[in-house]
């Protein structure tokens, strides 16, 4: 019964996500794949490009798990343009000259339609080039530092600022935080955001950055950030850090006796992924600025939710980007649809304006600059590991390349 | 940059600061100790070593989660039999590799090199199929988490304070097994001269397994007290490794009391320039000083008056 229901519910979505031509034999070939691509009368071929294994394999499984979803979501309603797709599966292997390999193989050897992948900024701008010299189509799943813009890549994470700004404003106001105190990995992400943080901070809202710290990846001890910490007194603990050292620095935080009940901290580096590893226990109170969390409430998400766990199991948990992960199919069969065609070109030029009711996160729009129009909420999270969103703000504008913020 | 501070504050910042110093040398002694038996004792390269540790920690993972399913009373006890399991387990595996690997390869210690790369390898493997690829914590009992809350502003981390005791305790062990025991007497024998030790009557063979699974033993000691501070993926090894061999060499290969000393130094250099600098400069500035030390006293702190064999 139980079963039946859901499938209902499932069938139901993707019916309504899908345009008029579900089901009915697709145009011919030749009039929508003038380029050479791996398109035939009945299938096509797409690709699908994020680390199995190596040190990402952590965060990148969501992703490809949520791609899937997608596809056989896709697939199950009728297809593209009434083709089913094919996928190639290819392991980056968290090694970024593999990304670059691995793309070039999917885009000259295999043909594929487009490509789902990539999870790290240093991936993607691996493959960055590959997708403009051969002309192929990326669809990528993170937030990210922003800073870049392609014809070849949609990006359906939030950059920067439409993560960073809205979240700061609201913890300012809420808390009345004047004083705070940046964290991150050492890395491209961390370190753009922040520098964006503390443009926002000091310029905008006039408060002040008491510390600024950059931690190397895998890093495990804390203890002297801690005790600076605690020494200087932030009003807000504004944190990027990410991978195994965010479990290192929660639990010391923890044990060091600054929990949520005491403390402030606001971080855009961890989801429902990373608190599986980090533990409810030591995250409670503290809050994360996303787009998206898997308790959201609205139709949309539920069916998405159930859909994921009847798929990989009651256990499995569901990200900020593994949502995004999730758009890119269904962001890919609209601009196709739209265009008529699966050439890159036309894709491209399609992609503008499209919009998603569908997406869990609610409403979504592609802007002409190739990310997406969102809205950034902010979660609590809590002892179970799930987070209670308290604030939700408007669409936000993708803003790539934000003026006084370089 | 202190003045806006009072005395009290800054007191107790300076004791907390001295505890995570001494943390920090409480973990990096426990990665070395292990490392200091088989690469120092033995002198063979075990670029698997991390892959123990991170054995010992999946083994309390493990038991953690067979506790939480079949015996949720027990919850509060499991994580001191799941290092003494832990120890058990690596002491076993390491036991089979000698066996099956290294005691082959003892005149070739390039080779061991090779050969143990390949093994971590392998491990990290296994790990990820049977762990899979995300990262994972055991559940702790809480008696273990939270702080020793001495008085206002001034928190004194309990697993750090356990750690601490762990390494302290399993270096005293380690001490007395060597230079007070007929093994110990047996290993420090082998190492100074093989051929002689064999010919008084001493099996060099079972001397070697026995020193080898000792070392892996430690090392998993090690990973299963790094799940109070950390957590555990497929190739956590490889993170801990580089910290593990610069400890002992730092130390001087052949001298437990210098990994001890070692463990301190990089440790206490390594806090105090994080809170004075930052993290990222703070890890520069103490290999800069460990490169420089070395430059001057290639052999270590400690150098072995023994010849080599």
């Amino acid at each position: 019964m139980k079963k039946t229901n859901l499938i209902t519910r499932l069938l139901a979505v993707a019916t309504l996500a899908t345009a008029a031509t579900a089901g009915a034999a697709g145009p011919p070939t030749a009039t929508v794949n003038t380029t050479g691509l791996a398109v035939t009368d009945d299938t096509v071929t797409v690709g699908q490009l994020h680390s199995a294994t190596g040190t990402m394999a952590i965060s990148e499984t969501g992703s490809i798990q949520a791609e899937q979803l997608a596809i056989d979501q896709i697939n199950a309603a009728g297809g593209v343009l009434g083709r089913q797709i094919k996928v190639i599966k290819e392991d980056g292997a968290s090694d970024w000259p593999t990304f670059a390999e691995k793309a070039k193989k999917l885009l000259v050897s295999d043909k594929v339609g487009t490509v789902f992948g990539c999870w790290t900024s240093a991936s993607r701008k691996a493959v960055l080039p590959v997708f403009e010299k051969e002309n192929g189509m990326l669809y990528y799943p993170t937030f990210y530092e922003g800073l870049e813009q392609s014809k070849n890549v949609i990006y359906t994470g939030q950059e920067a600022t439409q993560q960073i700004l809205a979240g700061i404003d609201w913890i300012a106001k809420e808390k009345k935080a004047k004083t705070f105190y940046l964290v991150g990995s050492d890395y491209i992400w961390p370190r753009t955001s922040m520098k964006i943080a503390r443009k926002h901070i000091e310029n905008v809202l006039k408060g002040k950055v008491v510390g600024e710290e950059f931690y190397a990846l895998g890093s495990t001890s804390f203890g002297s950030l801690i005790n600076k910490i605690k020494l200087k007194k932030p009003d807000v603990i504004y944190a990027a850090v990410v991978g195994g050292s965010n479990v290192s620095f929660y639990k010391q935080l923890a044990a060091a006796g600054i929990s949520g009940a005491k403390q402030t901290l606001l971080t855009i580096s961890v989801t429902e992924d990373e608190v599986l590893g980090i533990g409810g226990e030591n995250l409670t109170g503290f809050y994360s600025s996303m787009k998206y969390f898997q308790s959201l409430k609205n139709p949309n998400n539920g069916d998405f939710v159930a859909a994921f766990k009847a798929k990989y199991g009651a256990s499995s948990v569901i990200g900020d980007v593994t949502q995004a992960g999730y758009l890119g199919p269904w962001l890919w069969k609209a601009a196709v649809e739209k265009a008529g065609s699966f050439d890159i070109d036309k894709i491209a030029a399609a992609s503008p304006g499209i919009e998603l009711k569908t997406a869990p996160e609610g409403y979504v729009k592609l802007h002409p600059n190739h990310h997406l129009w969102s809205k950034l909420r902010i979660g609590q999270w809590q002892k179970d590991g799930q987070a209670k969103v308290l604030y939700e703000s408007e669409l936000i504008e993708p803003n790539p390349f934000p003026k006084g913020y370089q | 940059m202190f003045s806006q501070y009072t005395t009290e504050e800054l007191y107790n910042i300076f004791l907390m600061q001295c505890f995570s110093g001494l943390s920090l040398f409480s973990v990096l002694l426990l990665m070395g100790l292990g490392l200091a038996l088989i690469f120092g004792q033995m002198g063979v390269i075990n670029m698997a070593h991390g892959e123990f540790m991170a054995l010992g920690a999946y083994t309390v993972y493990f038991c953690s989660s067979m506790t939480e399913q079949y015996a949720p009373s027990l919850g509060p006890y499991y994580f001191v039999f799941a290092i003494g399991i832990a120890f058990a387990i690596c002491a076993l595996v390491g036991a089979l590799v000698e066996f099956l690997m290294i005691r082959h390869l003892y005149h070739r210690p390039l080779d061991t090199l090779l050969a143990t790369w390949g093994l971590s390898l392998i491990m990290q493997q296994t790990y990820r199929s049977l762990f899979g690829a995300r990262e994972v914590t055991p559940t702790l009992p809480d008696w273990l988490m939270g702080s020793f809350n001495i008085k206002e502003g001034l928190d004194i981390p309990i697993n750090g304070v356990f750690v601490l005791c762990l390494a302290l305790a399993v270096t005293l062990v380690l001490m007395v097994f060597m230079y007070k025991s007929k093994f110990g007497l047996r290993l420090r024998a082998t190492v100074q001269n093989r051929k002689m030790s064999g010919a008084v009557g001493i099996n060099t063979g079972k001397v070697d397994r026995l020193a080898f699974s000792l070392g892996c033993g430690i090392a998993g000691i090690a990973g299963a007290a790094f799940t109070t501070i950390g957590s555990t993926g497929p190739d956590s090894g490889s993170r801990y490794i580089v910290d593990a061999f610069l400890v002992v060499v730092f130390g001087g290969a052949a001298n437990l009391l210098g990994s001890v000393a070692s463990a301190f130094g990089i440790a206490q250099a390594q806090s105090i320039l994080e809170f004075f600098l930052d993290g990222t400069k703070g890890k520069v500035a103490t290999l800069l000083v460990i490169v420089i030390a070395l430059m001057f006293r290639p052999q270590g702190l400690f150098p072995s008056k023994v010849r080599g064999h």
